[in-house]
């Protein structure tokens, strides 16, 4: 589904992807984890299409094709999604509303007719009930004033909603409470099937215990240092990450 | 006083058709007395210029030197149904309607059962109106140049009066329509609105132009708000290309009394709002809220005054723009706090989103403050979209084009919390999504 061939990317003269290799396919869990600053939300960004980053080397491929030229909508069209650390606060526009025209965006592009205002309408009961999600909460402003817990629920209700193939969870954990951890996890695993495909990003073996990986990557400065199965997180959790860093340098 | 040459064609127009008007008026000597001051004060000042501080970045120049009929024909020819877009229809309304600045009884709805709503040149004729005219006509305004040339001329426009503890069962409109069918057309219409104490109403204005001939509309309105009073006036100002307007409008309130008045300025050649709060009593509320949202060369210029003239009041500005193409917008707005006026508390912000790099708005707040136990707020910001949120946007399917749509038209759109007619509130976000090309697809 995706494949990343030496991923170089930067800022400015600055590098932070230093040759990134990952092969992710439908069915699969991918974890990422790795210390603060290593460029694991710069590799979601540039993977949703941030055009911020400059690509300097290597290839994106998504279901084969490569997707560097393209803009983050038609990325989102073809089925990236991309939950944020740092969801971005929209005023004016409710949660409700944002979603629909998300919704339809997305049908246009592919074709289709805006979605019935009854289908809508249940999918949103449907999906707002998964996740807990209270009525009200939908009719505020999209993330404005909302609690650091409720954007990210909020991240995995549009998630719900858009049904992405590819769903990138960039430190989805941070900030929710552990019955919130257990919803949004929860949540996360109705959506898993063998079509699609999840890479959580997070610093903590707990989520894991609930979204379980098939895989677990340590990237450390810009290069993923060492993959390994679930236990690689055990492991990481109790060790700390200076023994990768150790190992990688001999 | 220099008085460019250039306006003197229209200014000398108005002078001497001044003589003909009043002279085939039936007004009380007491009104003639009012106009004949009036047409001194604009005698003297003529026309504002750009020397003028308050005028600094509107200029009338291209307004006054065309030549204008200062009557309109009004032959009726207008059907409902040409015109029907430019109501409120979904409820049902009170309409005060004029055409070329006379009285359409054919597409109004006034009433006399508790409450007046009829029309002003009634008003300043019959005796039975005579102690109202008295005590409010002309009292409650600045005497400016432009306010001073609406006086000289006023006969026609809305008279509004809710006496002590009545609320007016219904919006009202307040409609002038400009067919311009001989030549360009000035109007001056004049609308005195009174609201005693205890009493409420909303209003809706517009002005509305329906062909391509050049309308100037000079119009004034006088509000008075009694103690406990409420007020709730609406301007809706999308009128074609070639049609500018000078909205003066002057409010008297008093005691525990709340007033509201929001802006639309979403089309015109220039549109400016001389807005002018009066707090004379205790305990008011002043609300001044706008959004303008306009392209090409068009120019909107808000110059608001809220002068608080007595203690625990508060005043609350919220005015937001939005300019594509070559269009210009200003803000002047201007907070008075006398120094008998503590426990002030005054908000004002203007937030603006340049489109174009051709568009440019001038704003700036004016404080005089001589109170010192006040709490006053003014913020002032000119910006472009945030491009973080429309990233946000797009990871979720909402391209660029829609996305930049989008989040215009939220911010616009914040300032319809306070309309408290949701007929309205629906039209005017319609209004809004349509003129930034938000595809609705959804209920608001
Ligand atoms: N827009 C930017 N401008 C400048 N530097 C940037 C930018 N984005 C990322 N960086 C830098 O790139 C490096 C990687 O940042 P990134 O946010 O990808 O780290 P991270 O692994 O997600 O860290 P954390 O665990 O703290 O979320 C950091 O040193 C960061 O300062
Ligand atoms: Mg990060």
């Amino acid at each position: 589904m995706l494949e990343i061939k030496n991923l170089n990317a930067g800022i400015e003269d600055k590098d932070i992807l230093r040759g990134i290799d990952l092969k992710v396919n439908a069915g699969e869990v991918h974890a990422i984890m790795g210390p603060n600053g290593s460029g694991k939300s710069t590799l979601s960004s540039v993977i949703a299409g941030k055009e911020e980053y400059e690509v300097t080397d290597g290839d994106i491929l998504f279901e084969g094709e490569s997707i560097l030229e393209m803009d983050a909508d038609e990325r989102a069209h073809k089925g990236v999604f991309l939950s944020f650390q740092y969801p971005v606060e929209i005023p004016g526009v409710s949660v409700t509303n944002f979603i629909k025209t998300a919704i339809n965006q997305t049908r246009k592009a592919k074709g289709l007719e805006d979605m019935p205002a009854s289908e809508m309408l249940k999918k949103i009961r449907e999906k707002s009930e998964l996740l807990e999600i209270d009525r009200k909460f939908l009719s505020r402003s999209l993330n404005e004033g909302f609690s650091g817990g409720e954007k990210k629920r909020n991240e995995i209700f549009q998630m719900a909603m858009l049904e992405p193939k590819l769903a990138i969870l960039d430190e989805t954990d941070s900030g929710l409470d552990i019955d919130a951890l257990r919803i949004v996890s929860n949540g996360v695993n109705k959506l898993r099937s063998s079509d699609n495909a999840v890479i959580v990003i997070t610093h903590y073996q707990r989520l894991l215990e609930y979204i379980v990986p098939d895989f677990v990557h340590v990237l450390v400065n810009g290069k993923i240092v060492k993959s390994g199965g679930k236990e690689l997180a055990l492991e990481l959790e109790e060790k700390g990450y200076d023994w990768v860093k150790a190992e990688t340098t001999v | 006083m220099n008085i460019e040459s250039r306006n003197m064609s229209l200014k000398d127009k108005l002078l001497s058709s001044y003589l003909t008007f009043q002279e085939n008026q039936d007004f009380d000597n007491s009104i003639h007395d009012i106009k004949d001051a009036a047409i001194k004060v604009f005698e003297e000042k003529g026309f504002p210029t750009r020397k003028d501080e308050n005028w600094k970045y509107t200029s009338l120049n291209s307004l006054v030197k065309e030549d204008y009929s200062l009557v309109g024909r009004n032959d009726d020819a207008v059907e409902f149904r040409d015109v029907k877009k430019f109501f409120l229809n979904d409820i049902d309304t009170y309409k005060i309607v004029f055409i070329d600045g006379k009285y359409s009884s054919y597409l109004s709805e006034t009433t006399h059962d508790g409450v007046d709503v009829c029309l002003l040149s009634a008003a300043l004729t019959k005796p039975k109106y005579k102690s109202v005219i008295d005590k409010y006509f002309d009292k409650i305004l600045k005497k400016d140049s432009l306010t001073s040339l609406n006086t000289a001329f006023a006969r026609e426009g809305a008279y509004i009066y809710v006496p002590k503890g009545k609320a007016v069962s219904k919006p009202i409109q307040i409609v002038h329509f400009a067919t311009g069918v001989e030549s360009n057309l000035m109007l001056q219409p004049r609308n005195l609105v009174v609201v005693e104490e205890n009493a409420e109403v909303q209003i809706i204005e517009r002005h509305q132009s329906l062909n391509s001939n050049p309308v100037f509309t000079n119009s004034v309105t006088e509000i008075y708000a009694g103690n406990h009073a409420r007020v709730d006036y609406y301007k809706i100002q999308n009128d074609k290309e070639q049609a500018s307007l000078i909205d003066n409008t002057h409010i008297d309130q008093q005691t525990s009394s709340e007033v509201a008045v929001h802006t639309f300025s979403f089309g015109g050649k220039l549109t400016r709002n001389n807005l002018n709060f009066y707090q004379n009593g205790e305990h008011n509320n002043s609300i001044l809220k706008g959004v303008t949202i306009i392209e090409d060369k068009q120019h909107v210029d808000h110059n608001t005054l809220v002068h608080h003239k007595q203690p625990n009041c508060e005043s609350h500005q919220d005015y937001k723009g939005i300019f594509d193409d070559r269009s210009t917008g200003v803000f002047n707005g201007k907070v008075i706090v006398d120094s008998i006026a503590q426990k002030i508390n005054a908000y004002q912000s203007n937030n603006n989103i340049l489109v174009s790099d051709k568009a440019s708005i001038n704003s700036k707040p004016q404080l005089e403050i001589f109170a010192d136990d006040v709490r006053c707020s003014h913020g002032c910001t000119i910006g472009q979209l945030d491009e973080d949120a429309l990233f946000y946007m797009k990871t979720r399917g909402i391209g660029e084009k829609e996305g930049r749509a989008l989040l215009m038209y939220a911010f616009a759109n914040n300032v319809l919390e306070s309309v408290k007619i949701p007929q309205l509130k629906s039209r005017i976000t319609k209004l809004i999504a349509n003129k930034l090309g938000v595809n609705l697809g959804f209920e608001v």
